[in-house]
């Protein structure tokens, strides 16, 4: 979130990033002091609609003076920061997140950036072993807090698990589940106010749930896609679209997005069809609508039938 | 916002359970519905701006206590009652593990398996399992389960028992005794009358955070004020906040919780804020392995805390306290609320303290089985009915901490440390200790040790002193090492036995004091076997909020038992490097000092050769 002082109150003011020297206002945070110059930074929670979370630690930086690194999403720009994004530290912690994160998530349908990041960074998820078999169904929602199996360490664990399919609109594969707390949070506070997902269970049970794992339709759940919208690893995922991919049909040449407004009422929400043969395959709403900020509710994002 | 629930709905007895904690319902709610909507779709809105989340974890232990479980009805009604969607209430109750969300027996015994109690020889678990089978079974009357630390570490051996009803019993066995045991389940009525503390080998004159233990009853506050009882409160409301605040300064006061911040820039902080209201913590989650010295403070000079915690407020003008105090510690609980009643009725607690006109209440928040809950942050979440995970900082907690006030939070130990300074001076205060670690401090000695107990002595004094004072390593053993600080501190050697108690000295070591812990370790010890407990239980604490920690701690476990079944991936230096790169992104990636610490005692294990090497026991 950007700081709600008036602009001409802003104090502007100086700092280094890897040893440049850089204008930056305050209230900013590191991140868009950054990109401000260009200066890449690998993200995976944090979205510019959302109340950063940081939570993956893949942005970190080097703060000269600070003991730890810190989470450039989050943290707000001081005078005369020196700011490191490229020493040894940030690329070993880097490459450790990402390789902790590829070794216990399949990040297969990931962002395309999220393959990037692996070569650039080095990354080595086999080191960890190989995959541990996926967890009956279930097993995962029933974990007590503080408690686990014993292991002996000839897997590496993950949250590999059965596909949760209950609904007619989406589906959600948490074994793609890489805990950024975007859905949660697109469902809460910063755009839907239906809270009908939160994280359950502590440490690597930890999970996104409804109330004791009770089915979408018996849930809160409205059905309005936004936390689909912001899911980066493909773990929640419009149905039509994830029968395309199992069919074997799934064509991105192919694909079209047309933009159009959604029909349903008068408040005028951007839509973005996207198109596979003829098939609305995904609804979408672009992040910078200011109406949308690329949320949308259950008519604009599932209700796409009556085009066919 | 729109709260919805399922129709499953709560017994009645689920129903006065929640009602113990929040009130009744409104007469117009019908078996626990609200009325006009139908049962299913329920209209918060702007009622939640009442905010009463902040109830959801004293109500989720009225019914866990009295029913033993959490069922979804019983859950839906307190979402209710207290306007929280039921996905976010579950997920603050299944993040302790204290809180069961399916039946369970009546009766569950948590059973210490944790590092002091196995350097002491314990073998309660086996015990258990002789006679109860596997762990965590659902049906019959009785389960058990393994517990970590339960701050009981000097007994040797220990486990929480409780019994859902109405009420409900909850009672600490330490030493555990499988005779006991049956006596506590059979005669739920009788209390076990509690072991008064003893101080070994101390002189009492050299006390100054222990010098009431023995001599109060715990019980009265007469007695209390007998032994010079509520002089500093007096001290400090007639001389004032700058007077409080310069004399911890001029003591070189700093946090006795691990990170050694300097208490009297803390409390001007918050005093000087010009934010309103604020609050002060007390910090008595106390659930670092080997750690117990908390819990005996507690236990035999409540009244001591009490009236800490109220210079604390006066002094920063802060008009709540609350007393977090961890759920495995009921005597110590049940002591704290009686002082808290007590000081209450007799004007020191109050809208009118001492007939100063100064306002101050506290409140006992009970923790319900998560270490994680005693990171001051993720503290403040557990009491606002959050999940327990640590925040960002900053903003530090004395700018946005407890609902977001300006909030000042310290160590029971520490704010037993100012009343002292309160109360005899801080030129006092500084003639014990060194230059830069001022006063006495509180040694938790466990494991293999011939006296285990508390221990207060000087900072600075080394650490051969102190194990002498408490009677040196067990008869006829070999000292191998000495875990310093808990499982977030590190080892240290034979060799070492010279190194100075004082923060500046273990820093300079590398290693650190952390919460006092001293676990002393011999040839009997599996030294493997402990480090990997040490291991499981970051795992298992983790909140599971970052990368780093949530996967890293299962990978760190993860290579610790390919090692130990003599089975690495690739070679041995391999596994050895993949330990490294586990340990940099954990220290330095982390959100919090749980994540940071993770593998600092796995890590100085190895360098001391004490597991992985010809030279270890393995
Ligand atoms: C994982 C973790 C657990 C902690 N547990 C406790 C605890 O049980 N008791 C405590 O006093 N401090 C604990 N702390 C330290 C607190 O965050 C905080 O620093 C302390 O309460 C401040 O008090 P002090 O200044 O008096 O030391 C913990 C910190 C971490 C990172
Ligand atoms: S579809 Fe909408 S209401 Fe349902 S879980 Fe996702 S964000 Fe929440
Ligand atoms: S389901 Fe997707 S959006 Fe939600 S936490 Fe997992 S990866 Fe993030
Ligand atoms: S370091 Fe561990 S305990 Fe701390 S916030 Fe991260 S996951 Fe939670
Ligand atoms: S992007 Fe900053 S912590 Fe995830
Ligand atoms: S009580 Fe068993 S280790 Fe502390």
């Amino acid at each position: 979130m950007t700081s709600t002082v008036p602009i001409s109150l802003q104090r502007r003011f100086d700092l280094t990033i890897d040893g440049k020297d850089v204008t930056v206002t305050e209230g900013q945070t590191i991140l868009e002091a950054c990109r401000q110059v260009q200066v890449d930074i690998p993200t995976l929670c944090y979205l510019e609609t959302l109340t950063p979370v940081n939570v993956c630690r893949l942005c970190v930086v080097e703060v000269k003076g600070s003991r730890t690194l810190v989470s450039a999403c989050s943290r707000k720009v001081e005078p005369k920061m020196e700011i490191l994004t490229d020493s040894s530290r940030v690329n070993t912690s880097r490459r450790m997140v990402l390789e902790l994160l590829a070794s216990s998530v399949d990040l297969s349908l990931a962002d395309d950036e999220v393959g990037h990041w692996m070569q650039q960074y080095d990354v080595h998820p086999e080191r960890h072993g190989p995959q541990s078999d996926p967890a009956e169904e279930g097993e995962r929602d029933r974990g007590h807090a503080g408690e686990h199996k014993a292991i002996d360490g000839s897997t590496a664990e993950t949250v590999a698990q059965p596909i949760k399919r209950d609904n007619g609109q989406y589906l959600r594969d948490y074994s793609r589940c890489i805990l950024c707390y975007k859905c949660v949070e697109a469902c809460g506070v910063d755009a839907q106010n239906t809270f009908a997902i939160a994280v359950a269970g502590r440490g690597f049970e930890a999970r996104i749930s409804t109330e004791y794992n009770v089915a979408l339709p018996e849930s809160a759940c409205v059905y309005c896609g936004n936390c689909v919208a912001v899911c980066p690893t493909g773990a929640l995922m419009p149905t039509i679209e994830f029968d395309l991919r199992e069919s074997g049909k799934w064509d991105p040449k192919s694909q079209t997005v047309t933009q159009t407004v959604c029909p349903y009422c008068g408040v005028g929400c951007n839509l973005e069809l996207h198109v596979q043969d003829n098939q609305i395959f995904k609804v979408t709403s672009p992040l910078d609508h200011s109406t949308t900020s690329g949320n949308l509710c259950i008519k604009g994002r599932f209700g796409f039938e009556f085009v066919h | 916002m729109d709260l919805k629930t399922t129709e499953d709905v709560a017994t009645e007895e689920e129903r006065k359970a929640a009602d113990s904690v929040i009130g009744s319902a409104p007469p117009s709610w019908s078996d626990g519905l609200r009325p006009g909507v139908g049962g299913r779709v329920i209209l918060g809105g702007q009622r939640r701006r009442a905010n009463l989340r902040h109830l959801l974890l004293p109500t989720l232990h009225a019914i866990q206590d009295q029913i033993g479980w959490i069922s979804h009805g019983a859950l839906n009604y307190v979402c209710t009652r207290l306007d929280i969607a039921p996905a976010e209430a579950f997920g603050v109750a299944s993040s302790y593990s204290l809180f069961s969300l399916r039946p369970t027996a009546q009766t569950v015994v948590h059973v210490c398996d944790d590092i002091a109690c196995r350097a002491a020889g314990s073998d309660s678990v086996e015990t258990m399992r002789g006679h109860f089978g596997e762990p965590d079974t659902t049906d019959g009357q009785l389960t058990w389960r393994t517990s970590p630390c339960l701050g009981q570490c000097e007994h040797g051996s220990a486990a929480m028992v409780t019994i859902a009803g109405s009420p409900g019993v909850r009672e600490v066995l330490a030493p555990f005794n499988i005779h006991e045991l049956d006596t506590v389940v059979s005669n739920t009525t009788a209390k076990r009358p509690p072991t008064p503390a003893t101080l070994l080998n101390q002189v009492r004159s050299e006390l100054h955070l222990l010098k009431r233990i023995g001599l109060v009853d715990p019980e009265s506050l007469d007695s209390y004020r007998s032994e010079g009882g509520y002089q500093a409160l007096r001290r400090a409301i007639d001389f004032g906040p700058e007077w409080v605040i310069r004399e911890l300064k001029d003591a070189k006061l700093l946090g006795r919780g691990g990170a050694a911040f300097p208490t009297g820039a803390k409390w001007e902080a918050v005093a000087h804020s010009s934010v309103r209201p604020r609050y002060f913590v007390a910090n008595a989650d106390e659930s670092e392995p080997g750690t117990f010295k908390d819990r005996v403070l507690i236990e035999n000079d409540p009244f001591a805390l009490v009236e800490a915690l109220t210079i604390a407020g006066v002094t920063t003008g802060a008009e709540q306290g609350y007393i977090y105090i961890r759920g495995e510690y009921p005597l110590g609980e049940r002591r704290l609320r009686s002082a808290i009643t007590q000081a209450q009725s007799r004007g020191l607690l109050g809208d009118d303290i001492m007939g100063s006109g100064l306002k101050f209440q506290i409140e006992v928040r009970r923790g319900a089985g998560a270490y994680i809950a005693g990171e001051e942050t993720a503290l403040f979440n557990s009491i606002e009915g959050h999940r327990p995970e640590p925040r960002t900082k900053p903003p530090y907690p004395v700018d946005k901490g407890l609902f977001a006030k300006p909030t000042g939070i310290n160590n029971v130990e520490t704010l037993l440390s100012a009343l002292e300074i309160i109360s005899s001076g801080a030129t006092e205060f500084i003639r014990y200790g060194t230059e830069s670690s001022t006063g006495t401090r509180m040694f938790c000695l466990s494991g293999c040790v011939n006296l285990p107990g508390i221990y207060e002595v000087p900072l600075g004094t080394k650490l051969r002193e102190l194990i002498q004072i408490a009677g040196g390593v067990t008869e006829g053993h070999q000292l191998t090492a000495i875990l310093l600080g808990g499982a977030a501190g590190s080892f240290v050697g034979p060799d070492q036995l010279d190194l100075e108690l004082s923060f500046e000295a273990v820093r300079m070591a590398g290693t650190t004091l952390g919460s006092g812990v001293v676990i002393v370790i011999d040839e009997t010890v599996d030294m493997v076997a402990f480090v990997r407990r040490i291991a499981q239980f970051f795992r298992d604490e983790s909140c599971g909020q970052c990368v780093p920690c949530r996967v890293g701690t299962v990978r760190q476990e993860e290579v610790l038992a390919r090692l130990s079944l003599n089975a690495p991936l690739g070679s041995r230096q391999d596994e050895l490097s993949l330990l490294d790169d586990l340990g940099s992104v954990m220290r330095d990636a982390s959100i919090c000092g749980l994540g940071q610490a993770a593998n600092t005692a796995v890590l100085s294990a190895i360098e001391q050769q004490l597991i992985f090497s010809s030279k270890g026991n393995s």
